[in-house]
């Protein structure tokens, strides 16, 4: 059983993109471990700050549609890896992004606006968090005393790619 | 029912359907580059997996920041460069035959109608406009291709765009990629390849149809795809004289790679061109289009003519006929990246790189740089650019920089007047 989670970042705002994510001056870095000082660098959003506590503690990102837009950089989930974050729950994603976070074993899960604007509505508890459950697609989100259960769709491909722990393994026994 | 060239595509390519949904495709062309190839080659090295599928399959290139501009790209380009030779891949270029890989790779014959390409590179759906099936991806898809020539994609519908009528004078395939961006936003396309179809595309040459296909990623879409015609013959001529006896045995072949008329699209959107004015874009996202004429007289400090986008010789010819005999504004920045040497060769052979020097501009060396903030041409905090690239993103082409996307040729009467100008007064 793979699961994800911990405390959330709330990023409210539609098509966050590849560039605001990881910049592509820091795409000279040849170890992941080296992007991790540069998450979520050039994103401005109200009240966000990419070097604050609630970015380090993250380790599950919600936001928006059109999440990962722009480049292919892979760069972007391994930003969010090196920094704890496994997870991103948005209303859509980019197709690069989306397989990216798949082919590198994380979750990129679509909730539909409404559950989104649940959990959203979570944002102010300072103890928001969310655990999520892969292969029961179920995820618990709690905070402010209060817990609720969401389930979710997740193609059997990708859910196998998340068990497995990635594409490359994967491809080289079967291909 | 008939087939879509991308269901065509993929039904000719399917190697497995490991679940429902999900289809792996043998891959024809994987290329590579020195900012998204290193890492893949790092995890292949540390699994003991450092071979590739085939070679011939494989074309690499150092094209985003080259010459290397200090020690982390030097050392990008030393990893690609080593591992090129290791598994002597033939098509290998290197500082002095490299440039702009969606450029370099088609100039030089390596994609044909109804080939699967993949590049950890999202601008890779240029390539569609052969009537290919060309997906950009992450690093790890492209590793496995690198290593066993495959990769798994949902299979994608296909919206048809009729593009009707004729382009106006002043008006160009950057111009209309932008308008239909602008009118489908910047997921409008998501999971959906983009099929141009129409008048207008049938009269565009390749180059104009590589700019089309171009910018389908900033609409979401996993590729773009134009129908193969005599056009792409004539283009693909050189490469493939040895093969068939004639060009219209070409035609002919390439041709089954073409929808037929009773495929199903997933929509089917039809756009009056003759009606289109020069746009450019606004604010951070690509879809953030208005005509010319409502952005005229925005200040600017840079031009920026190049990419995958724009930097061909066409786009060099456009530009140049406007700035012949013309000085840059005063204060302003002329960047011009000729996409590849050969590009570069012919415009000097031409007179154009006299026309851009005379009017003020620096010509660089053929690399995506100054696109995607890395060198040649970086924004200082507060500065506009006008380019004639393909992403506005906030921070894009330096923390804090604004990016006006647009033609080459609104992209050269900005030069002039040192604000974003209608071109059509320079035709």
């Amino acid at each position: 059983m793979k699961t994800f989670g911990g405390p959330v970042l709330f990023l409210d705002r539609s098509d966050i993109n590849t560039d605001e994510i990881i910049p592509a001056k820091y795409l000279t870095e040849i170890t992941k471990q080296d992007l991790k000082p540069y998450i979520l660098e050039d994103l401005k959003l109200p009240g966000f700050d990419p070097k604050g506590e609630k970015t380090k503690a993250a380790r599950v990102i919600v936001s928006r549609a059109n999440f990962g837009c722009g480049s292919s950089r892979e760069h972007a989930p391994w930003v969010f890896e090196v920094n704890g974050i496994t997870a991103v729950i948005a209303e859509s994603f980019a197709r690069i992004f989306r397989q990216n976070m798949f082919n590198c074993g994380m979750a990129a899960i679509e909730l539909p606006k409404e559950q989104l604007d649940l959990l959203f509505s979570h944002a102010g508890n300072a103890d928001a968090a969310i655990s999520i459950d892969i292969e029961a697609q179920t995820l618990t989100a709690s905070g402010g005393g209060k817990q609720k259960v969401f389930t979710f769709d997740i193609s059997p491909f990708d859910k196998a790619l998340v068990l497995a722990g990635g594409w490359v393994d994967y491809a080289d026994s079967k291909y | 029912m008939g087939k879509t060239t991308a269901e065509k595509i993929f039904a000719s390519h399917l190697v497995d359907e490991p679940f429902a949904g999900t289809k792996v495709l043998r891959i024809d062309v994987v290329m590579c580059h020195e900012i998204t190839t290193p890492i893949a080659i790092a995890d292949l090295m540390e699994r003991g997996k450092d071979r590739v599928f085939d070679g011939s399959h494989i074309k690499a290139v150092i094209d985003h920041v080259t010459p290397s501009k200090d020690s982390k790209t030097a050392t990008q380009a030393k990893i690609l460069r080593d591992w090129a030779h290791r598994h002597a891949i033939k098509d290998f270029f290197d500082v002095g035959a490299n440039g702009v890989c969606h450029a370099l790779f088609p100039e030089k014959g390596f994609i044909h109608p109804g080939y699967t390409v993949i590049m950890g590179d999202s601008h890779t759906c240029t390539h569609g406009a052969f009537g290919a099936f060309s997906a950009g991806v992450g690093t790890t898809d492209l590793e496995v291709g690198i290593l066993k020539g495959v990769c798994a994609f949902r299979e994608p519908k296909t919206i048809r765009f009729n593009l009707n009528g004729t382009l106006q004078k002043g008006v160009y395939a950057k111009d209309v990629i932008l308008h239909i961006i602008g009118q489908i936003g910047v997921n409008g396309a998501t999971d959906r390849v983009m099929e141009f179809r129409g008048p207008v595309v049938d009269a565009m040459t390749m180059e104009s149809r590589m700019t089309l296909c171009n910018m389908a990623i900033e609409a979401g879409g996993t590729s773009g795809i134009c129908m193969p015609d005599m056009t792409t013959v004539d283009f693909l001529w050189e490469f493939i004289r040895d093969e068939y006896a004639t060009k219209e045995a070409a035609l002919a072949a390439f041709s089954r790679w073409r929808s037929d008329d009773d495929a199903e699209y997933d929509k089917v959107i039809d756009i009056d061109i003759s009606a289109l004015a020069p746009v450019v874009t606004f604010g951070y996202k690509p879809d953030q289009v208005k005509t010319v004429g409502e952005l005229a007289g925005t200040p600017i400090d840079q031009v920026y003519l190049g990419s995958c986008t724009n930097g061909r010789l066409e786009d060099l010819r456009i530009a140049a006929r406007i700035l012949s005999g013309k000085k840059l504004a005063p204060g302003v920045r002329g960047i011009l990246s000729p996409a590849t040497p050969k590009i570069y060769k012919d415009a000097m052979n031409e007179g154009l790189i006299d026309i851009f020097m005379d009017a003020g501009f620096c010509v660089t060396n053929p690399t995506c740089g100054a696109c995607l903030g890395m060198s040649n041409g970086v924004l200082a905090d507060g500065e506009t650019c006008a380019s004639t690239t393909n992403r506005n993103f906030m921070g894009r082409m330096g923390k804090g920089g604004m990016v006006h996307l647009m033609s080459p040729a609104t992209s050269a009467a900005t030069a002039i007047e040192g604000k974003i100008a209608d071109p059509r007064k320079y035709l």
